[in-house]
């Protein structure tokens, strides 16, 4: 089997990779670029703890093909902090305790930001909805859902 | 295994045909992956269909929309006149998976997948959509309805695949509506699906209907005896009665855990009558 070469931007980084034709765009950035903040949880699509932006859109990573990265631009949680300064989601998942095991969590931040950059004011019933593609089996979901209503109240009064 | 990854229609049609394995489309991937993790299907090659420019627009014609093989239910969901036009197909596709399988998942795929709960399937049919397909000897266009022959099973021929599918032109007083029932309000699979597309006249009378059902036979069906209820009606409480009543009659469902013969006979009828009420609003009646 002949390995596929892809350029690619990850996070806004110019990164390039070899990888097998079936290999998906989680086993490439866990495995073989060390950015290991996407986890595994089902590799089937339905848990969302492998959630990373494809060109801007919110999707599971181990149901893209690494291949399929040619060209794209892809966000991944190791981008969303900027140096050593939080982003405001990741401050209040904190703050509220949002997480337990933290498996879900890099996922769910990573989809928040999403909704956030789209509807800066969504409604709690939205952001439910939003976020129904990732499974937390620890939080019971209540303290996420109050740190992202939070976090977005505090984005819309610094903008 | 190998991975293709086409930019025209035409190298794509040609990569197909010469193919000496077994080569399977990926659009969205929300199945075909999904499938291959499981060790269900073991493709000799992949034609990625996304980078073709031409599959990933939604471009307006003869007064309706065509929809590439590569637009992913998001940007159907994005997309301002589809979504006035025929409200019914994109909140059917909105309800395919999450938000990240909204990124990517598409129509065809979802038809090509052939699973009887598809469910953007029933809303299609109910549209009278037709799917453009494409292939060694050119180009033929196969209503919706026409592509799934079983469960996994669709009509395409070898080196053949979807390369669009057209919405028609909606027109005054029209309206449709896909409504499923799951255990779950997102993220399951349609128990039974129903959608129905109707047109009103002047005075309020339904002119014509296209009422379809999921998940009661072994492929998505069309029941014109169901819409034969609605025509000539102003969908008052008797039509809707024989509307549910003839919904029911044509569902043969599977029983299984998911639910029994008895359960999926009752609902597609109540799941007809309360979308047949929805595309009737819709349509200003
Ligand atoms: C977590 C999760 C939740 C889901 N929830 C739902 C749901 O609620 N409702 C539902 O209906 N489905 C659901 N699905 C199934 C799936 O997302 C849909 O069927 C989706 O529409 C498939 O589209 P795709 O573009 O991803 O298809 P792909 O996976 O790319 O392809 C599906 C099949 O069709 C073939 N194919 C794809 N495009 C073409 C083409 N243009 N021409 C010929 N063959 C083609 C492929 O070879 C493959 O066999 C879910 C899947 C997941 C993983
Ligand atoms: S690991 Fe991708 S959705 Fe669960
Ligand atoms: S914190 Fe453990 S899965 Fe969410």
């Amino acid at each position: 089997m002949s390995k596929i070469h892809v350029t690619t931007k990850i996070n806004g980084d110019p990164v390039e990779y070899l990888c097998e034709p079936d290999e998906t765009l989680l086993d490439v950035l866990r495995d073989q670029l060390g950015l290991t903040g996407s986890k595994e949880g089902c590799g089937t699509g339905d848990c969302g703890a492998c959630t990373v932006t494809l060109d801007g859109r919110l999707v599971c990573s181990c149901l893209v093909l690494g291949a399929e990265a040619e060209g794209a631009e892809v966000g991944t949680i190791e981008g969303m902090a900027e140096a050593e300064a939080l982003h405001p989601l990741q401050q209040k998942f904190i703050e509220h305790a949002a997480l337990q095991c933290g498996i879900c969590t890099p996922g769910i931040l990573v989809a928040a930001k999403s909704l956030l950059e789209r509807n800066p004011d969504p409604t709690e019933e939205e952001t439910r909805y939003w976020l129904a593609g990732n499974l937390c089996r620890c939080t019971g979901y209540d303290k996420i859902i109050r740190a992202v209503m939070d976090a977005a109240a505090d984005m819309r009064k610094a903008s | 295994m190998r991975y293709l990854a086409p930019t025209t229609l035409e190298d794509a049609v040609q990569m197909l045909a010469e193919d000496p394995g077994e080569c399977r489309v990926l659009a969205g991937g929300t199945d075909l992956l999904v499938r291959m993790r499981a060790g269900m299907t073991e493709p000799d090659s992949i034609l990625d269909i996304k980078r073709i420019d031409a599959l990933r627009e939604i471009t307006a014609e003869d007064g309706g929309w065509r929809i590439g093989a590569a637009v992913s239910g998001a940007v159907m969901n994005e997309h301002e006149g589809l979504c006035a036009d025929w409200p019914g197909v994109v909140e059917a596709a909105n309800l395919i998976g999450s938000t990240q399988i909204q990124g990517r998942c598409t129509l065809a795929g979802n038809l090509c997948n052939a699973s009887p709960a598809a469910d953007s399937v029933p809303a299609m049919v109910a549209a009278g959509a037709v799917a453009r397909i494409a292939g060694p000897n050119g180009t033929r266009d196969v209503p919706v309805e026409d592509v799934p022959l079983a469960p996994g099973k669709t009509c395409l021929e070898q080196g053949e695949f979807v390369a669009s599918i057209f919405l028609p032109r909606r027109g005054p007083r029209g309206g449709d509506a896909y409504l499923r029932f799951t255990p779950r309000t997102e993220m399951d699979i349609a128990v039974v699906g129903c959608a129905v597309s109707l047109t009103l006249d002047a005075d309020g009378i339904c002119t014509a209907a296209r009422v379809s059902l999921g998940a009661v036979a072994p492929t998505v069906i069309l029941v014109p005896q169901a819409a034969a209820t609605l025509e000539g009606t102003r969908l008052d409480e008797p039509a809707l009665n024989a509307l549910a009543r003839t919904c029911s009659e044509a569902a043969s469902p599977i029983a299984d855990k998911r639910g029994t013969v008895e359960f999926r006979t009752h609902v597609a009828g109540v799941l007809a009558r309360r979308a047949a009420k929805i595309a009737h609003e819709r349509a200003g009646g």
